[in-house]
């Protein structure tokens, strides 16, 4: 006999080796097929809500069909638009200011201020907007709801600044330097734009997740069935017309909320795809 | 071994030892470096080191790992003080000027660095060469000093049709020889080489000689090279070191064929090294 093992142990081994492949690919298909589902079952639930109406016309009253829900979209476009004017610039700068000048103590501190911030539930974001500024000003407003959803952005963007800025070079920095550029041209023309990719992608991953938040703005951007000029009133958004329309005992409400769902999650997709395209021009590092 | 740490414990006990320039007669001096003592952290790196670089001449510094050749040469653009815990005692002069008190950028643009591993940025060709010519805020043509420094480097026929790809869609050796072009656009008095040609295959290496051959006439060049056949091809002076000393320093030729020192005789010959 010899020392080397027969074929029914290489047998064996194929069996092994398949029954692994198709459980990786059973989890991988799972993932898409999640996704899928809900993709699907919001077309076919809220798909036949969508017209030009829904885009272009204000929510009808409880009872009378047809309607839009463009004060909530536009409302929600204003909301990411306050939220982004906070978290981007204080995510990005303090990155960099993580990634190329923080010593050793407020860069610990900084990651885990930021850890712990990025884990508190946004409900209690939403208290703290409330407290903050809605009990201050005496009402709702965009403004509360933005800088809710602003703070929630500031940790995601903050540490995948600081990732992507540490995978770049040191060999680049050097090389701008030994040019003559000062530390912080060197950042500004060097190192940033190496890494504008990994942050461009993290700023709309952290805009695609608090854009579909709806807890921090139940009690600070509260809810509005009209336009909402300026920022200073309540303001409707995406996430708070599925939660009241879907809790709401009409079947016509039922749809729309449906609607809601996919054209918020329509957004995040089409951004998405936007930002993968921009991204694949221009010149990467090969890794 | 031990001898050589007994021998350098003996050297920084006297006094800072005179530049060792005698065999630069009638050269005029661009670098010149005077007791330089250089640490990181509480560990020495270099031991009371002074060196005479001439006016366009190459300089090469050969020595084995961890010698401090290429501390050395850092020191020479204070490229070492991007390390926090790097600190250092002597005096380096550039044309007789301290460069210590000098603006570091403006030095940087004097003195040019060339790295181990070609490190062309993430952007066009045109735009690496054209970096150091805008942070510096040139006031010419930034397309003919381009075209100026990439011919320089012997570049120009082979990427004057795609100055606007990517620096990393060319080859590694054309890549070093890029980055050699984008440190020559702001035209430095010294181009500091960090073995310039350890990535690289012979073929790109004997260009990259080619290049330095060329280059000297206006230009004065620091080589660390691990690679001794190299140094002897390239430079016109050589300095070999050992566990942060500098041990000798002579004409190339004279270093190679009749070295004063047994040690540098001992790694010429590879026995050690």
């Amino acid at each position: 006999m010899s020392a080397w093992a027969g074929s029914r142990h290489r047998i064996v081994r194929k069996i092994i080796s398949y029954l692994m492949l198709s459980l990786t690919s059973l989890c991988a298909l799972a993932v898409m097929g999640v996704l899928l589902f809900i993709l699907g079952y919001l077309v076919w639930n809220g798909g036949s809500s969508l017209s030009l109406d829904f885009f272009t016309k204000l929510p009808k009253p409880v009872g009378e069909t047809g309607g839009g829900m463009a004060n909530a979209i536009v409302g929600s476009l204003k909301l990411l638009l306050l939220a982004s004017c906070i978290g981007i610039p204080i995510g990005v700068i303090g990155g960099i200011y993580m990634a190329e000048f923080g010593g050793k103590t407020a860069t610990f501190l900084v990651q885990f201020t930021a850890d712990l911030l990025n884990g508190v539930p946004s409900i209690v974001i939403g208290i703290f907007a409330y407290t903050v500024i809605v009990l201050k000003m005496k009402h709702f407003s965009a403004l509360a709801g933005g800088f809710a959803l602003g703070i929630m952005m500031i940790p995601i963007t903050l540490r995948s600044t600081e990732q992507f800025l540490r995978g770049v070079p040191v060999a680049l920095r050097e090389a701008a330097m030994a040019l003559g550029a000062s530390k912080w041209k060197t950042i500004v023309t060097v190192v940033v734009p190496a890494a504008y990719r990994g942050i461009l992608t993290a700023i709309l991953l952290s805009l695609a997740r608090v854009a579909g938040e709806t807890a921090p703005l139940l009690f600070t951007a509260f809810n509005n069935r009209f336009w909402s000029p300026g920022w200073n009133q309540p303001i409707a958004s995406l996430p708070v017309v599925v939660y009241t329309y879907a809790l709401s005992p009409y079947d016509d409400w039922h749809r729309q909320a449906w609607a809601c769902g996919l054209v918020l999650l329509g957004m995040v997709l089409v951004t998405n795809i936007i930002a993968r395209t921009v991204l694949s021009r221009g010149i990467s590092i090969p890794r | 071994m031990n001898a050589a740490v007994g021998a350098s414990r003996k050297m920084t006990s006297v006094p800072p030892s005179e530049p060792k320039g005698e065999p630069l007669a009638g050269l005029q001096t661009r670098l010149e470096v005077r007791g330089l003592n250089f640490y990181y952290g509480s560990k020495q790196a270099l031991f009371d080191v002074s060196l005479i670089v001439p006016i366009h001449r190459v300089t090469a510094l050969i020595g084995p790992s961890g010698c401090g050749k290429s501390t050395l040469l850092r020191t020479l653009n204070r490229m070492h003080e991007t390390l926090k815990i790097s600190r250092l005692a002597g005096k380096i002069l550039l044309d007789g000027e301290d460069i210590f008190r000098q603006d570091v950028t403006r030095l940087r643009r004097r003195v040019g660095m060339v790295f181990q591993r070609p490190n062309p940025f993430p952007k066009s060709i045109f735009d690496n060469v054209a970096y150091g010519l805008r942070v510096n805020g040139y006031k010419g043509s930034i397309a003919e000093a381009v075209e100026k420094s990439l011919r320089r480097s012997a570049l120009w026929d082979e990427v004057k049709d795609s100055l606007h790809k990517s620096a990393y869609a060319i080859s590694g050796g054309q890549q070093q020889r890029l980055c050699i072009a984008r440190a020559l656009a702001v035209d430095p008095e010294v181009l500091l080489l960090d073995e310039p040609c350890s990535a690289l295959d012979p073929i790109s290496t004997a260009k990259i000689e080619e290049l330095l051959f060329s280059l000297r006439d206006n230009c004065t060049m620091v080589i660390v090279t691990h690679n001794m056949q190299q140094a002897a091809r390239t430079s016109d002076f050589t300095a070999f070191m050992l566990e942060g000393h500098l041990v000798e320093y002579q004409p190339t030729e004279q270093l190679f064929t009749n070295p004063s020192d047994p040690r540098t005789e001992a790694y010429i010959t590879g026995r050690f090294g």
